[in-house]
């Protein structure tokens, strides 16, 4: 079954906050999907960068939710190729804040097995904290 | 003293919804000199323009104050109007407090009205001090200079010709035609390009008012309109033309081979050869860069065997100097160099061709001679150096959907077992015919996949090409093998164009392309009097748009130069002989090489050439000594524009 979706002014909010913390004009995007052709990520994504970045226009909160934004390696492929001369990057950066504003804790350090604690470089376990805990 | 009436357009709410209009005429009928303010809905319209007239009648008024839009937009209907009046156009103040005032100021109503009177205020302080300047009637001849022999070019030239004008032609290529010779068929009637294109092409030079100058480039220009001294170099072609017989003998001995242009280096060319099947003048040329002939004298074999006597190689460049009154530039387009786009190969890749290519292989190919195999699966790549922040050009180029259209159907038509895909971001189809056409190639089978391609990668061993694209309406990336992969580059502005379009002084717009005067009002003008615009000059355009846009310009010169007579602007600079110590920091500055210093005995003074000086003000504004002055923008009346303003 095909979704519904509503559009609304609350949608708006969503766009300009994404807008804002990346600094890209989102809207300019004209979808034309050379992003998602050239990623070299995209076979992992559930979704494409470019619906990654048509959900951000059209405000749909759900993208926050998928994986696309976690998976960008923020290699700079679609940045460089972008007709419109958008980042991606920027845009995949400002959704994870969104998430991790939300100060919902993601890795708990109380249930890492032992073991994985011992084996994982320090600075992995660092990188994962700070990004994955709120 | 003045008798001012002022009038306050409502601009039908566009000025009315933002500012209070009664309140800047209640404002304006106190000031003194004003004999009565009004306001009205639409000044523009015939209402407005009979109360300007009635009034004037009535209450004698002697200048016009006019708040409402730009003067570039309306400044010319409210000068006529007044002209008909029977006064000077030059006593009509215009306060623009739409442009300048009502629509960037929406949100603050109070402070844009209070802006209003004050923008008000101020060209009742100029229009006191206007003077009745007249217009200058200057004879004008019927001599035309059209740079570019393209297709805009030749329908001009015709158009003028037929008319009765004196035409001078100026090709930079041995034959005119331009890029219209190279192309298989028109879209979206599928007429054949060349058979359209030569009755055209031959009617130039039987016209007994064209002079066809081609091989030849346009060296300087110098001027004003009615009398642009144009100085052309007339290259040698080293074939007479009256002799040679296109019998093909020089061809088969001359050893020396290029790339040939008109197929776009597809197949060779000799050093001596014929432009193109079509070519006018129809004779073979010599191109001096590739033959082995010329300095010093080593090869004659073409020389040996022509029957006719045709070639010379005393031939010499030759200086040709004419007078003009009025210019077209015709000088077209080149296509996007492909290279720029490594991504796609093009150049790199053999299986990668531009369409221009596809263009000559269909041709080719209809005539039972193809030039090279195409195979079964065959990728049209959309949007190639258009539409593209990263190549520079965010410009559509506006014919790149409906060739690829043309070229799909052309090769899915002359055989169907062909797979053929055209990957797009929008396709535009919107000229007359055109949506029809895309429909029928979409019966036709051909492919339309909306995805713009991120790039394309070699089979080094079959030399087959992969495509990565997104299919943007599934969301599923498309990795598949192809062929053939075609670009459909876009068009940018023709390299040789600056060199004219600075001798000219034409600015260009942000795209690189010539600058029209008024995007919707003036389309083929140009800011310089008596330089008209035709064809993809002033921007990309299909054949139907350049041909109407050449006619069109035509008919703007013709209008200039019919009467014999024009009107020239009585806005320039004047010198006051008695104060000018002639120190000539005004000739620095002049953008148009207008003013020169003219000695008597001890005595040097600036002396202005009212047909060059443009009014920009330059001069008015460097002169030490306050003797260059700038009609009606006099340092006294500026000055009481800025008292009024304070």
């Amino acid at each position: 079954m095909a979704n519904k979706i509503t559009i609304t002014s609350e949608n708006v909010e969503f766009l300009r906050k994404v807008e804002e913390l990346s600094g890209e004009i989102i809207t300019l995007c004209d979808q034309c999907g050379t992003c998602s052709a050239g990623c070299p990520m995209v076979g992992e994504m559930d979704i494409t960068p470019s619906q990654m970045v048509r959900n951000v226009q059209l405000g749909i909160t759900d993208v926050l939710d998928t994986k696309a934004m976690w998976l960008c390696a923020s290699c700079f492929t679609c940045t460089v190729r972008c007709p419109r001369g958008l980042d991606l990057s920027k845009i995949a950066e400002a959704l994870r804040q969104i998430k991790l504003r939300k100060a919902v804790d993601y890795i708990d350090i109380n249930k890492l097995p032992e073991e994985d604690l011992k084996e994982l470089p320090q600075i992995a376990l660092i990188s994962g904290f700070r990004k994955f805990t709120g | 003293m003045a008798r001012i009436g002022v009038y306050v357009c409502h601009c039908g709410g566009n000025i009315s919804e933002v500012i209070d209009v009664k309140e800047v005429a209640a404002f304006a009928g106190e000031k003194s000199d004003v004999v009565i303010a009004k306001d009205e809905t639409h000044m523009c319209s015939d209402v407005g323009q009979q109360l300007i007239l009635n009034d004037i009648k009535e209450h004698k008024l002697d200048k016009v104050v006019i708040a409402a839009c730009s003067p570039q937009f309306q400044g010319a209907t409210f000068m006529r109007t007044v002209e008909s009046a029977g006064l000077s156009p030059y006593v009509m103040e215009m306060a623009n407090i739409r442009e300048q005032c009502s629509w960037p100021h929406f949100d603050f109503p109070k402070d844009a009205t209070e802006k209003a009177k004050d923008l008000t205020d101020m060209a009742i302080a100029k229009a006191r001090l206007d003077e009745s300047l007249k217009k200058k009637m200057m004879p004008i001849g019927k001599r035309v200079l059209i740079v570019g022999g393209g297709i805009a070019g030749i329908q001009a030239a015709l158009d003028l010709g037929d008319a009765g004008f004196k035409v001078y032609l100026v090709e930079k290529d041995p034959s005119i035609g331009g890029h219209m010779t190279q192309l298989s068929r028109t879209f979206p009637t599928e007429d054949c390009a060349a058979c359209i294109l030569s009755p055209k092409m031959a009617d130039v030079p039987v016209n007994p008012n064209i002079e066809l100058l081609t091989y030849s480039e346009v060296k300087n220009i110098e001027g004003f309109l009615g009398n642009y001294e144009v100085r052309i170099e007339k290259k040698p072609t080293y074939v007479d033309p009256a002799k040679c017989t296109c019998c093909d003998d020089c061809v088969d001995v001359c050893p020396a081979k290029v790339p040939n242009e008109y197929e776009e280096g597809l197949t060779t060319r000799k050093a001596i050869y014929l432009p193109n099947p079509i070519a006018v003048p129809h004779s073979y040329v010599i191109d001096v860069e590739s033959c082995l002939g010329q300095v010093p004298l080593a090869c004659t074999k073409c020389f040996d065997v022509c029957e006719p006597g045709a070639i010379n190689y005393d031939q010499y460049a030759e200086e040709i100097n004419i007078t003009v009154d009025t210019i077209i530039m015709a000088t077209g387009f080149e296509i996007f160099d492909a290279t720029q786009k490594a991504v796609y190969g093009f150049g790199k890749y053999e299986n990668v061709i531009t369409a221009m290519d596809m263009e000559r292989l269909i041709v080719h190919g209809a005539e039972g001679s193809p030039l090279r195999a195409t195979g079964n699966r065959i990728a049209f790549i959309q949007c190639v150096g258009s539409r593209d922040e990263q190549v520079g050009n965010e410009n559509c180029s506006r014919i790149c959907c409906m060739y690829a259209t043309k070229l799909s159907q052309l090769l899915k038509r002359s055989d169907p077992k062909r797979d053929i895909y055209v990957f797009y971001t929008d396709l535009r189809a919107y000229g007359k015919g055109f949506e029809e056409y895309y429909k029928r190639a979409q019966g036709d089978g051909v492919k339309f996949i909306r995805g713009r391609v991120a790039e394309v990668i070699e089979n080094s061993k079959t030399k087959k090409l992969t495509l990565k694209v997104e299919d943007t309406l599934t969301r599923n990336i498309i990795e598949s093998e192809f062929d053939l992969v075609v670009l459909s580059v876009g068009l940018r502005p023709n390299g040789g164009t600056d060199k004219v379009a600075n001798m000219l002084r034409i600015s260009k717009s942000p795209d690189g392309f010539l600058q029209e005067a008024h995007p919707k009002f003036r389309p083929v003008d140009t800011l310089i009097e008596g330089v008209f615009l035709a064809g993809t000059v002033q921007g990309p355009k299909d054949i139907p748009d350049t041909v109407a846009q050449a006619s069109a310009a035509s008919s703007r010169a013709i209008r200039l130069m019919n009467k014999g007579e024009y009107e020239a602007e009585p806005i320039t600079a004047t010198v006051d002989e008695d104060i000018c110590c002639g120190c000539a920091i005004c000739v620095s500055t002049c953008p148009y090489d207008a003013i020169k210093i003219e000695v008597s005995g001890d005595r040097r003074v600036a002396e202005v050439n009212e047909m060059l000086c443009k009014g920009c003000g330059s001069c008015a504004a460097a002169c030490p000594s306050g003797a260059s002055q700038q009609n009606w923008f006099k340092t006294e009346q500026l000055r009481a524009m800025l008292s009024a303003a304070l």
